[in-house]
């Protein structure tokens, strides 16, 4: 239920409501960006039920592989 | 898929796993709160990987498999009147309720339709002016800023033949009643990557100091989860109880603001009945006065709720933690998806459903 899929921005139109198209691999859905203000075309957002609910950070994307150096992985 | 496959890399999982062997000294039971974790675990053979002394208890978090059967009574009774359009995520289609599930109202003649987004049933009911439309509002804090928005969109552009079912449950309530029980071996626990996206970490905070326990917010994929794993047993090790962030590429330590302040000016938190647990107080969300008119269970008065659970299933253990699916003596005999006792085997984030489909030949 509290399914989540990154996505990347594609368009966004800024209305009442501010929406835009996410492409998904190949698949590409009309999307509500209200909860994102701060989300731009080539950003990676989380979306769920129709609604993007987090703009991806990169960087920390890429801190969950620095970890095992963090830890020591060395103690094996 | 970026930001998907890289989470699931073979090698990096082994390192992941070895790194926590390496860390283990004692025996730990962490508990994953999410059904979708849940279904990774069980998929992706995760708990395989880990050294003997680490158990993981599958946790509550599937708000299909919690929503009460009289919530679901009132559902099909909704749905099966005429001139309803009945709204649902697909997932609570095959829920049984007392008597019946919605496919059955479906089979019947009612109109029961499933939806991606709450918006796509107030796109209905905005195409349709002479049918009553109605969402059954499930989920949790994840699922919450989207039903708060097609309520708030409703009530802005005037749609007045929409209105939602309310069934919203909080997850931190349920993580006390949890932590609360005499019966509870929980040492830690992988919070719900998607929960704390919303509503941020602070709430956890109290509740780590109190019960002594290790929170970790974490994501879904295999390579968040045994980090998460591994980051909850290094505090156990050390003899730490704090609240950390696994998921930070979409959990920031203060939620989702605007998010909230949608949840804030279209819901109030109120108690709520889990299917499995009983009630708990103040652990759901239901709609606040200015938005009554668009409140289902108003708009249609629905008293002739029997609320029969199947004595023979035990989704209530289940849920709590207490009993894997699998040593359920009705576990894929008696109860299947093609004909479920309870939620858990029907939900596709159901810990039943998860041993079910890919656990079953293996045993």
């Amino acid at each position: 239920m509290c399914l989540g899929i990154p996505g990347e921005v594609q368009s966004i139109v800024a209305g009442e409501l501010r929406t835009g198209r996410v492409a998904f691999g190949g698949v590409v859905k009309e999307v509500c960006l209200a909860y994102v203000p701060e989300a731009e075309v080539g950003d990676f957002v989380v979306v769920h039920a129709g609604f993007a609910i987090s703009r991806i950070d990169r960087e920390a994307a890429d801190r969950v592989f620095a970890y095992l150096d963090a830890i020591g992985e060395a103690e094996r | 898929m970026r930001l998907v496959d890289e989470y699931r890399d073979r090698d990096v999982a082994l390192r992941f796993a070895a790194a926590i062997r390496a860390r283990v000294r004692r025996p730990w039971s962490i508990m994953e709160v999410c059904g979708g974790q849940t279904h990774a675990i069980v998929r992706f053979g995760i708990d395989e990987l880990l050294p003997p002394e680490l158990t993981l208890i599958h946790g509550p978090g599937c708000p299909v498999c919690v929503t009460p059967v009289e919530m679901l009574d009132k559902a099909t009774a909704i749905a099966a009147r005429p001139g309803v359009v009945f709204c649902s995520f697909g997932d609570m289609l095959r829920v049984p309720g007392s008597e019946l599930d919605l496919f059955a109202v479906k089979a019947r003649g009612g109109d029961v339709r499933v939806v991606y987004s709450p918006m796509d049933a107030l796109a209905l009911a905005e195409r349709m002016p002479a049918r009553e439309v109605v969402f059954f509002a499930v989920g949790f804090e994840t699922t919450a800023p989207a039903n708060a928005m097609a309520v708030y969109e409703a009530r802005r552009r005037g749609i007045k033949n929409f209105s939602i079912l309310v069934a919203h449950v909080l997850v931190p309530p349920a993580l006390e009643a949890i932590l609360a029980s005499p019966a509870c071996r929980v040492n830690g626990f992988l919070a719900a990557g998607h929960v704390c996206t919303i509503m941020g970490l602070d709430e956890y905070r109290p509740i780590a100091a109190r019960y002594r326990v290790p929170i970790v917010a974490t994501g879904f994929e295999p390579i968040d989860i045994l980090q998460g794993i591994a980051m909850c047993v290094e505090q156990l090790e050390d003899g730490r109880a704090e609240v950390e962030n696994q998921y930070e590429r979409s959990v920031r330590a203060y939620g989702n603001a605007t998010a909230m302040a949608m949840i804030q000016e279209v819901f109030e938190v109120v108690p709520r009945a889990w299917r499995g647990f009983g009630p708990i107080p103040a652990s759901g969300l239901g709609l606040r006065a200015e938005y009554a008119e668009h409140d289902a269970e108003r708009r249609f008065e629905v008293t002739t709720v029997t609320a029969r659970e199947d004595p023979a299933c035990q989704m209530g253990l289940v849920l709590q933690g207490l009993v894997k699916p699998p040593d359920c003596p009705a576990f894929g005999t008696r109860c299947t998806p093609e004909i479920p006792l309870g939620a858990t085997m029907v939900s596709s984030e159901g810990a039943c459903a998860a041993y079910y489909r890919y656990r079953r030949l293996a045993r």
